[in-house]
């Protein structure tokens, strides 16, 4: 398919690839600001979460430094998203911020549910009455998840 | 133990002396970029301190080693174009045929991300896995410590070379490469943690560990950055010429 070289084409091209990019852009931006809150919260000023659990399994252990590496990632390839948003005049923070809130929602309640409940592979906290933290976990999940959600139909593109 | 044979200071401080002074001759008397020569610089003295603290048997003072030797040094070493300034500074004949070397089967094999990704994260993996790092004669410290600086070096140029290369591995390949030998570096440390290499002290390989861990960060991060930097570079051209990025792509 041979793309217009014109300026109009190339503005075309330009508006088409960054209305995708500010949402990807702002979930890989939640993705790595919920990963960088659990470090920092959870690890390093609470201390409910250790370098290493003796409870982590090899699975857990596996699964943390995959989600560690990528979250690190996300977070620089966000960057360089947005600044390309910026340098072609096409970003859009609202948009950008509903990403990052469905994102990092959706990424929470998959830990919340999945990784701590169906598999197992670590908990919040280790304490014997977990329920509450499972509730409060999921439903602030389910909250950031609602109000991104809202955030980006609210700002969809208007089909011309 | 450390600071005797082949990766003492005194072997490796000439080794260091002859890559600078070898670099900053090429270097007078012909427009380069400064950023690179210091680039040079500060890669070379990273290598010739870190390379005595490898063969510490302290878990800690060898991690530290490795840092310097195994992650920043190559980095910095790769980032400072030593073929390109080669290329230039070589007689053609000679400069022929390092570049017919570098189009080479093995070389295209080694500096393959995938390759170079397993030599570098793997030798680290044996090495510390097996206690390997601290036994061993000089002989067997040399190489560690060679394998150190060359797999590194490898794996660093197969993601972010400034070099021309022509059998480049996709960007997509190069990020998806460097996420997992991150997560590979994440999982060792945590292993080392938890499970001490034969013959050492908890408490000291904890804290190799968590020095591992948060220390080769900085460097996994500049790596990260230099790859997002090739993608905005690029992207832009797609924007200015969007016919040709539809066709190459």
């Amino acid at each position: 398919m041979a793309a217009p070289t014109t300026g109009r084409g190339a503005a075309g091209a330009v508006a088409a690839r960054a209305a995708r990019r500010n949402v990807l852009a702002g979930v890989l931006l939640g993705l790595g600001a919920v990963a960088f809150l659990d470090e920092a919260v959870f690890h390093q000023l609470l201390h409910w979460h250790h370098f290493y659990d003796r409870a982590s399994s090899a699975a857990g252990l596996v699964s943390d430094g995959i989600f560690h590496a990528f979250s690190w990632f996300a977070t620089v390839a966000a960057w360089f998203l947005i600044a390309a948003l910026r340098r072609d005049r096409a970003l859009r923070p609202v948009r950008v911020a509903g990403g990052a809130l469905a994102g990092g929602g959706a990424f929470q309640l998959y830990d919340g549910l999945v990784q701590h409940k169906l598999l197992g592979l670590h908990q919040i906290r280790y304490v014997p009455d977990l329920l509450v933290y499972d509730v409060m976990w999921n439903v602030l999940a389910v909250v950031l998840l609602v109000v991104g959600l809202v955030l980006l139909v609210r700002t969809r593109e208007r089909r011309a | 133990m450390s600071g005797h044979g082949l990766v003492g200071p005194v072997p490796v401080g000439l080794l260091a002396a002859v890559a600078a002074a070898g670099y900053l001759a090429a270097v007078l008397g012909r427009p380069w970029p400064a950023r690179r020569t210091a680039s040079w610089l500060t890669g070379v003295a990273g290598a010739a301190v870190g390379a005595p603290l490898t063969v510490h048997p302290d878990l800690r003072v060898h991690v530290a080693g490795h840092l310097l030797l195994g992650m920043l040094a190559p980095l910095l070493l790769v980032r400072a174009a030593p073929v390109t300034l080669a290329l230039r500074t070589l007689p053609v004949a000679r400069a022929r045929g390092l570049a017919r070397a570098l189009r080479s089967g093995p070389v295209r094999v080694l500096t393959h991300p995938v390759v170079a990704g397993l030599l570098d994260v793997g030798g680290l993996w044996v090495l510390l896995r097996t206690g390997l790092h601290a036994t061993g004669g000089p002989a067997a410290h040399a190489l560690v410590a060679v394998h150190m600086l060359v797999a590194g070096t490898l794996f660093a140029a197969s993601l972010v070379s400034p070099e021309p290369a022509p059998h480049r591995a996709r960007l997509g390949v190069r990020a998806a490469v460097l996420v997992a030998a991150v997560a590979a570096h994440d999982v060792l440390a945590r292993t080392v943690y938890a499970d001490p290499p034969p013959g050492l002290p908890a408490e000291q390989a904890r804290a190799g560990a968590e020095l591992l861990y948060y220390g080769g960060l900085p460097v996994e991060l500049a790596l990260m950055v230099l790859l997002g930097a090739e993608w905005f570079a690029r992207d832009r051209r797609t924007v200015l010429r969007p016919a040709r990025a539809a066709s190459s792509s």
